[in-house]
């Protein structure tokens, strides 16, 4: 009987590697953000505000019906304006009602705007994500750039557009250029012919009427002009240069309209110089467009100068209309968007924290907690716990205590935390489940507060919340 | 014994059947996904549920290594780590013992792998086996078996033969739980009609709750497969499950099903579904190909599931490859489909059109009539006349 010698320990890891776990090359992708820190030590899990959250019946078989576009187009009302004096004075809530009558009710803003690959998260498929919140879990990201390679416009168009494509013909897109993963803007490569991208096939141009061929044939119900988002530390010139090309490229995008704007959002840019974003918020302000799309925030500015620049856009923007910004991911960013007047964020903070292994567990019912539950146990990371580490192992419970997600009604800690080890797909999936619940969760609370007329104190105690490890962390002087 | 198993419906060696087990009550012929890990690959419980899967498979060999038989066992079983509602089985680690063999050291005693975790000397014996799959806690519990590829020809296979009857004895005594769950034992032998005919005595000598049809589906000619099978399910007895390991491919379930097994299990439909290639009645679609880019039609317009109902190839075939998505949508819908053969194969038994069945698959799998030899053969022996399915032979 021959047997062969056994080879060394990395060859049979590769080998083991190989034959157990093979799934595409593209996933996982190479980088995290440098945000991501692991944590030292254990952390409590929190409840969750007591309010009941809706989800829907299940739908696997759904017919194919296509819906006019009549139906599609959606409609944004302010439903209480900003206060205007104070901090976060231009904070304010609104509606997303879907044209056309029929069941669905709106959408309420501030909102997360859940992102996509090609039109579906990344890993939660149309069946596990008719059991996210309703109808928050409705808002979805498309990034026309996903497109560019295939499926072909035309195939698209055949098929009905987007929402027929994947599968959601409830759901509501909202369609800006660029995402943070996989699509980045590359304002290196971009000239007067296009705005430049780096995706997984390389470095795509992508012209105004090549954009708007995909915007026609998606059939998204709400989208950006094409745009020349630019990062914080270019010169002036090039600033200047990038505000005259997104608004002729708005131009060119609106006469190639067939529905004149009616589901426009105009791209404000300006980089980090406040007069060029002041400038270009009025002249995009004078196009016939529903609302706007602040471009080139996330892109190097510190978040400290980014209040007075989002506030030097949104103080000449008309209030009537909606407002939209990529990028802006962290809680502490979308806190400070919405102060901002901001209505809408889409941000791949869930996409990343999930692939790292992390899950959110952040209290959410800030309001609720008096401030010393808050500060409870110090050294703890409050915002999230990294299921890779060790002492989840045996942990039964859920990933947060009460939460009405399929993960946390379903698994536990130690399940998830096998899954990390072994690197299997369900753990992305599973993450991805919790980690978007818990940040609609998130947005819930925000508009509670608005609603109480309470915000600035639910950002103070959120962010005292989140800095308090890292004050204690200071020994007594 | 913790099973009952009430066959339901016959046509000559064919039969479906009622399987009573601990967990769940399942119908055969079954196909079972492999979730080796603790986990199929991709798609959540709600989901096989939905599809119809009734008994999953795990790995003794992969969850001892990960996260660990004491682990599983302090929290109260496989089951319930996993929240899985329904049927599972554990293999006894033995198949591991040819895929990793260039790992393993084979002895009386047991098998030495030398663990790719941490490279320790992992000793894998029969009373070892039963007691990691006792932890686990799985309906049915496999005896750990002395596999040889079927390429191998020699005095090795003998001697496999007689050591998996050994070891079987070791299993049973070492087998804490036969309330609770099935020790099935493993025929062995090669391809020798000899020796499995002496193995097969040998189980069944040991009145074991159910018996596998182990060491095929490793690279041998398919002539001899079904010989094999036919062999062995003709001497098995009638009132016991028979579980052809690592099969398959739909046609060889169709085949073995028609030669009277029950249950099956393969990594094939979930593996080959992460390379983008989707099971169809034709045989297989693969969704990779730039033809799929402008098709608008279903994977499979019959086909009921959530991806077929839902998505195009065309979008499929922008997902395969680039996006996660594709592999959960493809594994969706491939298990769907070898669920759908299952259910599909137990009706038409129950209804007593099972020979319509086989012809019709084969028409839709042969089209032109080009039947393999060795179906025909195989149909013959089970009584199946299939000869309208089978282009004229020139003369």
């Amino acid at each position: 009987m021959h047997v062969q010698a056994a080879k060394t320990v990395s060859h049979i890891l590769h080998n083991c590697r190989q034959s157990e776990n093979s799934y595409p090359r593209s996933y996982p992708p190479k980088t995290l953000l440098p945000f991501l820190t692991p944590p030292k030590t254990p952390t409590l899990s929190f409840r969750l505000a007591s309010a009941p959250i809706k989800t829907r019946e299940p739908n696997t078989n759904k017919t194919k019906s296509k819906v006019s576009i009549q139906v599609r187009l959606m409609r944004f009302v302010v439903t209480k304006p900003s206060a205007g004096a104070g901090v976060a004075g231009k904070a304010r809530l609104g509606a997303l009602y879907l044209g056309g009558g029929g069941a669905a009710p709106p959408i309420e803003t501030p909102a997360l705007v859940v992102p996509t690959r090609r039109g579906l998260p990344s890993f939660i498929s149309r069946d596990l994500l008719d059991r996210l919140p309703y109808p928050d879990s409705l808002l979805l990201h498309l990034c026309p750039i996903h497109f560019i390679v295939c499926p072909s416009t035309r195939t698209i168009k055949n098929i009905g557009g987007v929402h027929e494509m994947v599968g959601l013909q409830d759901h509501f897109f909202i369609a800006s250029p660029g995402d943070s993963v996989e699509s980045l803007p590359e304002h290196g490569g971009t000239n007067k012919i296009g705005a430049a991208f780096e995706t997984p096939s390389g470095r795509r141009l992508i012209n105004p009427k090549d954009y708007m061929d995909i915007i026609s044939s998606t059939r998204p119900n709400l989208w950006a002009s094409l745009a020349d988002e630019v990062p914080a530390w270019v010169t002036e010139k090039r600033n200047r240069l990038s505000i005259d090309r997104t608004l002729k490229w708005l131009d060119d995008c609106l006469s190639l309209d067939q529905e004149k704007g009616a589901s426009t959002l105009g791209a404000v840019v300006g980089g980090p110089n406040i007069e060029h974003r002041k400038k270009c918020a009025t002249e995009v302000s004078m196009r016939n467009v529903s609302g706007f799309y602040l471009g080139g925030f996330g892109l190097g500015e510190s978040i400290e100068e980014r209040s007075a620049l989002l506030n030097a856009v949104t103080n000449i923007l008309p209030e009537e209309k909606i407002r939209f910004v990529s990028r802006l991911g962290l809680p502490e960013e979308v806190l400070q968007g919405v102060a901002a007047g901001i209505d809408l964020f889409d941000s791949t903070y869930i996409y990343h924290l999930t692939l790292g292994g992390f899950a959110l567990v952040f209290p959410l019912d800030i309001l609720g907690e008096a401030p010393e539950a808050l500060l409870r146990n110090s050294s703890n990371d409050y915002t999230k716990i990294n299921l890779h580490a060790t002492i989840y192992r045996k942990d039964t419970s859920p990933i947060v205590d009460k939460c009405s997600c399929y993960t946390c009604q379903d698994h536990t800690r130690a399940y998830l935390n096998h899954l990390l080890n072994v690197h299997e797909m369900l753990a992305q999936i599973l993450l991805e489940i919790h980690n978007t619940h818990h940040y609609l969760g998130f947005f819930r609370s925000i508009r509670r507060a608005l609603k109480q007329e309470k915000f600035e104190l639910f950002r103070e105690r959120f962010m005292e919340s989140r800095r308090v490890h890292l004050t204690e962390a200071v020994p007594y002087s | 014994m913790a099973l009952q198993f009430e066959v339901v419906g016959r046509f000559n060696r064919a039969r479906a059947s009622k399987l009573t087990l601990p967990h769940y009550v399942v119908q055969t012929p079954m196909f079972m996904p492999v979730g080796t890990q603790g986990t199929i690959k991709g798609l959540t419980n709600s989901q096989l549920e939905d599809i119809g899967c009734q008994i999953i498979l795990g790995n003794t060999y992969h969850l001892a290594l990960r996260p660990g038989a004491e682990l599983i066992d302090e929290l109260g079983g496989l089951h319930k780590f996993m929240n899985w509602k329904r049927g599972l089985l554990t293999d006894s680690g033995g198949f591991q013992m040819v895929s990793l063999l260039h790992l393993a050291d084979i002895t009386e005693e047991g098998v030495t792998f030398q663990s790719p975790v941490d490279g320790k000397p992992m000793l894998l014996t029969p009373e070892e086996s039963i007691q990691i799959q006792n932890k686990i806690g799985a309906d049915i519990i496999m005896a750990l078996d002395d596999v040889v590829r079927t390429t191998i020809t020699g005095p090795r296979i003998e001697e496999a033969m007689y050591r998996t009857l050994r070891w079987m004895d070791r299993c049973i005594a070492a087998h804490k739980r036969p309330d609770a769950q099935n020790l099935f034992g493993i025929v062995q032998g090669g391809l020798d009609p000899v020796l499995r005919d002496i193995c097969v005595r040998g189980l069944v000598e040991r009145n074991l709750p159910g018996y596998a049809i182990g060491g095929l589906a490793g690279g041998e000619d398919k002539d001899s497969f079904w010989r094999v099978v036919a062999q062995c399910t003709a001497a098995l007895p009638e009132d016991k499950p028979r579980y052809v390991m690592g099969v398959g491919y739909p046609l060889d379930i169709v085949v073995c099903s028609a030669l009277g097994a029950d249950m099956y299990d393969c990594v094939y439909p979930t593996r080959t579904a992460r390379f983008g290639t989707a099971l169809v009645p034709e045989g297989v679609l693969k969704l990779k190909h730039n033809a799929m880019a402008s098709d608008e039609r279903p994977i499979v317009s019959t086909c009921s599931c959530m991806v077929c109902k839902n998505y195009t190839r065309a979008y499929i075939h922008s997902l395969v490859t680039r996006d996660a998505m594709g592999s959960q949508l493809l594994s969706y819908h491939n298990l769907s489909y070898m669920m759908r053969l299952s259910k599909d194969l137990h009706m038409s038994i129950v209804e007593g059109r099972f020979p319509e069945y086989v012809r019709g698959f084969l028409r839709t799998q042969f089209p032109k009539g080009d039947v393999p030899q060795w179906v025909c053969n195989a149909m013959e022996v089970a009584g199946i006349d299939i000869s309208s399915c089978c282009a004229p032979v020139p003369v």
